[in-house]
C-alpha cells in the first residue's frame, strides 16, 4: 500500500519522503552504535528517548498546523492524557505481562486510544471555530486537561479499579495501590521506554502521516487549508476532515506522551503545560510548517541545545533565546534558503 | 591558536584533577525559574560548607558542582547526566521533590550515593537503599504539626488551607488531616487553591472565619502564606497561624510587612537566630557572602556537605575510589552514624533513607524567630 502510493507520487515529493526515512534510520543507527560503544556521553544517552518523543510530537502537530493549517496551542494536553493513561496501563499490566517491550507497546496503544478519544471530544466544539478562535480554545483545553489530571485519583485493589476526583476518596482496600495521585502524579514508574522503541514509534508516526497526507483525505486537508470556502463549495465535509486530522494528531501525541513518561520514574500533569505546547509549536514552525523532516531536526536541535549551553550557566537561557531568534531569521532568509538548496543534490536536478 | 588554547585547557583540567584529589560532589536544583530561591539557597549553603572544609587541614576535600534543573523532572535527569559526564562520585540529589524523585531513580540505577538537602517527598527514598534525606519527609511534618498543636493545646477548631497541585503541600496536608482527630483537633474548614488562583484567598479565609476556626494551618511555601496573612488582616480575622518549614523565608521576603507575621508559629528544623556557635558562624558567613539571612534550604545544603565530610572521614574513603565503592561505604556510614549540624543535633538516618531529628517549634516575635519551648 505504502509503496504503490509512493510510486504514484511526483518524484520530488517521493524523494522528500524517502529522504526523511533515510535520515531517521541513519541517525538511529549512528546513535545506537555510538551509544552501545559508549562513545556517546551519558548526557546525550539520557536525551535519546525524550528526543524521539518530541520528534513524534512535532510530526503529529505538523499534521494539524502544517497540513490542516489550524493553529493548536494545547498539544501538550494530549501528550499528558497519553502519558497518564499509558503509564497507568503499564503499571496495571506489570504482573500480567512481564516482557517489557510488549507492555510498552500495549501501553502506547492504550495511550493513543485515550488521547484520540480526548481529541475527539475536544474536537467537537473546537473544530467548529476557525483561526485565532480555534487557537485560543485549544489553549484553554490544554489547561483544562492539566487541571483535571491534577485532581484525578486512581487506584487498584481486589475490587478492581477505583477512581475519584478532587480529593482521594477511592478508599482502597488493604493491599490496594494508588496509582495516579492528583498533584503528585505517578511515582515509581518502571523505566521501560527504550531508544529503539522511540525510533520505531517515530517511523510508524511518519508512515501514518505521510500516508494520510498523500491520500484523498490528505488532499482534502490541504484544500481546506488553502481555501476553506472553495473546499466547501466542492462538497468537502470540512468538520469531518478536520476531525480526522485532529484525532490522528492527538493519538500520535498520546503515544509519544506514554513513551516520554516511561523514560522517567515520575510524571506530573504540570509538566505538560502551556510552555510544553509552545515548545512543540516552535519545533514545527522552526522546521517549516508541513515539513516533517524539518520538524524532526528542529526537535532534536532544540532539545540538545539547552544542554550544550550548560557551560554558560546563568547566561544559558539568554543564549538559547538568541540562538532561537537567529535560527528563525536564518531559516526564513531567502538568500540562505537559496544557498541551502544549492547544497541539496536532489533539488538541483529539479531545477 | 585555538588548538593550543584547547590543549592548554585540557592540561590544566587534567592537572587540577590529578593534584586536587577532591571528591567530586554534584547536585541539581532550580537555579532559575519560579523555585530558584530554594535551589540557589541550597547551593550556596553547600558552597560555604565545601569552602570551609577545603580550607581545613583534613584529608577530605570537595569539588562541588551544581547544575540547574528549573524544578522539572526531565531537566533534572539531564542535569544529573551532565554531572555524571563530569565525573560525579557522590551526589546531593535534587533540591525539590519531583525532580529528586526522578534523579533518585537514576542514582539507584547507577549506584551513586545521594543525600538530598531538601527533597521531602516520601517517594524520593522509597525502595532505594542509597538515597538519603537531610530534611523531614513531608508526611512526618503533618503528623508532627498535628501532634504539636494537640499536645500544646493551641486550638481545638482548626482550618486548613492548602495548595492542591503541589506535592509538598498535599503530602503534609494528608497526614495532618489524618492525624488531627487523634490529637483532639477538629477540622472545621478545609479549602484549597492552585497555581493560577493563588492571589485571592477571601473565599478560603471567609470559610475558616465563619466556621469559627481558632487556628489556621498553612502547609505551603511562604509566598501564598504572605498573601493569606495580609488578606486576613484586611478582613479583620485574627486566628492563630501555624506553618511548616516552607514558611521559613517569609521574614526575608522583599516587600513583606513583618508585623503581619507577628505570632505566626511554625515547625522548622533550622533557626537563623539560634545562639549556638555553629549556627551563628554559618549565618555570619552566609550574610557576608550573599548579603541575606540563610533559610532552611541553605542550612540543609550546608549540613549535607558536612555530613558527607564526616562519613567520608570515618569510612577512610579516598577520592580515587569509584562511585560504586563510595556508595557502599556511604550506606554503611549513614545508617550507623550520628551527625550534629545546624539543622539539629543527634541527626540519625533510618535504613530507608529518612532522617530523624527533632523539629523545633518557632514563633515570630518582633520580626524574628523565637523558640516556642
Amino acid at each position: 500500500m505504502t509503496m504503490r502510493r509512493l510510486i504514484n507520487l511526483k518524484r520530488a515529493e517521493a524523494r522528500k519522503i524517502y529522504l526523511t526515512y533515510a535520515v531517521v534510520i541513519v541517525a538511529y543507527i549512528v546513535c545506537q552504535v555510538m551509544s552501545s560503544t559508549k562513545f556517546l556521553s551519558s548526557s546525550m544517552r539520557g536525551m535519546l528517548v525524550p528526543i524521539c518523543a518530541y520528534m513524534v510530537m512535532a510530526v503529529s502537530l505538523n499534521l494539524v498546523v502544517g497540513i490542516l493549517g489550524e493553529l493548536s496551542l494545547g498539544h501538550a494536553g494530549f501528550m499528558s492524557v497519553g502519558a497518564f493513561s499509558g503509564v497507568a496501563t503499564a503499571i496495571l499490566l506489570q504482573g500480567v505481562i512481564p516482557f517489557a517491550p510488549v507492555r510498552l507497546a500495549i501501553a502506547m496503544i492504550v495511550a493513543a486510544i485515550f488521547a484520540a478519544f480526548a481529541g475527539f471530544i475536544i474536537g467537537i466544539p473546537v473544530l467548529r471555530l476557525k483561526g485565532d478562535y480555534l487557537a485560543i480554545v485549544t489553549l484553554a483545553f490544554g489547561e483544562i486537561i492539566k487541571s483535571i489530571l491534577n485532581n484525578f485519583y486512581m487506584g487498584i485493589d481486589s475490587q478492581g479499579i477505583q477512581m475519584s476526583m478532587l480529593s482521594d476518596t477511592t478508599r482502597l482496600l488493604p493491599g490496594g495501590k494508588l496509582i495516579i495521585r492528583g498533584p503528585m502524579g505517578i511515582s515509581g514508574i518502571q523505566k521501560i521506554a527504550t531508544f529503539p522503541a522511540g525510533a520505531i514509534l517515530l517511523i510508524i508516526a511518519l508512515m501514518i502521516v505521510f500516508n494520510l497526507v498523500n491520500s484523498r483525505s490528505g488532499r482534502a486537508f490541504m484544500a481546506i487549508r488553502d481555501d476553506r470556502i472553495a473546499a466547501e463549495s466542492i462538497g468537502l465535509d470540512i468538520t469531518k476532515y478536520k476531525m480526522m486530522a485532529f484525532v490522528m494528531s492527538a493519538a500520535l501525541a498520546g503515544a509519544a506522551g506514554a513513551l516520554f513518561a516511561m523514560n522517567y520514574s515520575t510524571i506530573v500533569a504540570n509538566k505538560f503545560d502551556f510552555n510544553t505546547s509552545i515548545l512543540i509549536l516552535v519545533f514545527v514552525v522552526l522546521g517549516g510548517q508541513g515539513n516533517m523532516l524539518g520538524g524532526i531536526i528542529a526537535a532534536a536541535v532544540l532539545t540538545i541545545l539547552p544542554e550544550k549551553l550548560r557551560s554558560f550557566s546563568e547566561y544559558r537561557m539568554l543564549l538559547y533565546a538568541i540562538v532561537l531568534i537567529v535560527m528563525m531569521l536564518a531559516t526564513n532568509n531567502a538568500e540562505i534558503k537559496e544557498f541551502l538548496s544549492r547544497l541539496n543534490p536532489f533539488r538541483r536536478k529539479e531545477a | 591558536m585555538k588548538k593550543i588554547l584547547v590543549c592548554a585547557l585540557l592540561v590544566l583540567a587534567m592537572s587540577a584533577t590529578a593534584f586536587g584529589a577532591a571528591f567530586k560532589i554534584g547536585g541539581t536544583g532550580p537555579l532559575t525559574g519560579g523555585a530558584a530561591i530554594y535551589g540557589t539557597a541550597a547551593m550556596r549553603g553547600a558552597q560555604i560548607a565545601a569552602e570551609e572544609i577545603n580550607a581545613m587541614n583534613i584529608d577530605v576535600k570537595f569539588d562541588l558542582r551544581y547544575e540547574d534543573d528549573t524544578h522539572d523532572a526531565e531537566k533534572a535527569v539531564n542535569a544529573y547526566n551532565a554531572l555524571k559526564d563530569w565525573g560525579m562520585q557522590i551526589s546531593l540529589g535534587s533540591v525539590t521533590s519531583k525532580p529528586a524523585e526522578a534523579t533518585a531513580a537514576e542514582n539507584f540505577a547507577d549506584r551513586i550515593f545521594a543525600l538530598t538537602p531538601s527533597a521531602s517527598s516520601a517517594a524520593v527514598t522509597e525502595g532505594k537503599d542509597n538515597v538519603f534525606q537531610m530534611c523531614f519527609v513531608d508526611p512526618n511534618q503533618g503528623t508532627a504539626s498535628a501532634q504539636y498543636i494537640g499536645e500544646k493545646k493551641l486550638a481545638k477548631k482548626v482550618a486548613v488551607i492548602w495548595k492542591n497541585d503541589d506535592v509538598y503541600s498535599k503530602g503534609v496536608r494528608d497526614t495532618f488531616v489524618e492525624n488531627a482527630g487523634k490529637h483532639g483537633l477538629e477540622i472545621v474548614s478545609e479549602t484549597a487553591f492552585a497555581d493560577g488562583n493563588d492571589t485571592d484567598f477571601s473565599v478560603q479565609l471567609t470559610d475558616a472565619k465563619n466556621k469559627g476556626a481558632e487556628l489556621v494551618f498553612l502547609p505551603m511555601y511562604y509566598q501564598p502564606a504572605s498573601l493569606i496573612l495580609a488578606q486576613a488582616q484586611a478582613m479583620g480575622y485574627a486566628p492563630k497561624w501555624f506553618g511548616i518549614d516552607g514558611m521559613d523565608g517569609i521574614l526575608t521576603m522583599e516587600g513583606f510587612d513583618k508585623s503581619l507575621a507577628e505570632g505566626v508559629m511554625l515547625l522548622t528544623p533550622f533557626n537563623a537566630d539560634a545562639k549556638d556557635e555553629k549556627t551563628q558562624k554559618f549565618v555570619k558567613k552566609y550574610q557576608e557572602k550573599f548579603g541575606e539571612i540563610p533559610n532552611q534550604f541553605a542550612a540543609d545544603g550546608y549540613d549535607c556537605v558536612y555530613a558527607y565530610c564526616q562519613a567520608l572521614t570515618q569510612a577512610k574513603a579516598t577520592p580515587d575510589m569509584s562511585a560504586e565503592d563510595l556508595c557502599g561505604k556511604m550506606i554503611e556510614q549513614f545508617t550507623t552514624m550520628t551527625f550534629n549540624g545546624v539543622t539539629g543535633d543527634n541527626v540519625r538516618w533510618m535504613k530507608n533513607g529518612e532522617v530523624t531529628k527533632d523539629p523545633k517549634g518557632m514563633v515570630i516575635k518582633n520580626g524574628a524567630y523565637v523558640g516556642l519551648d
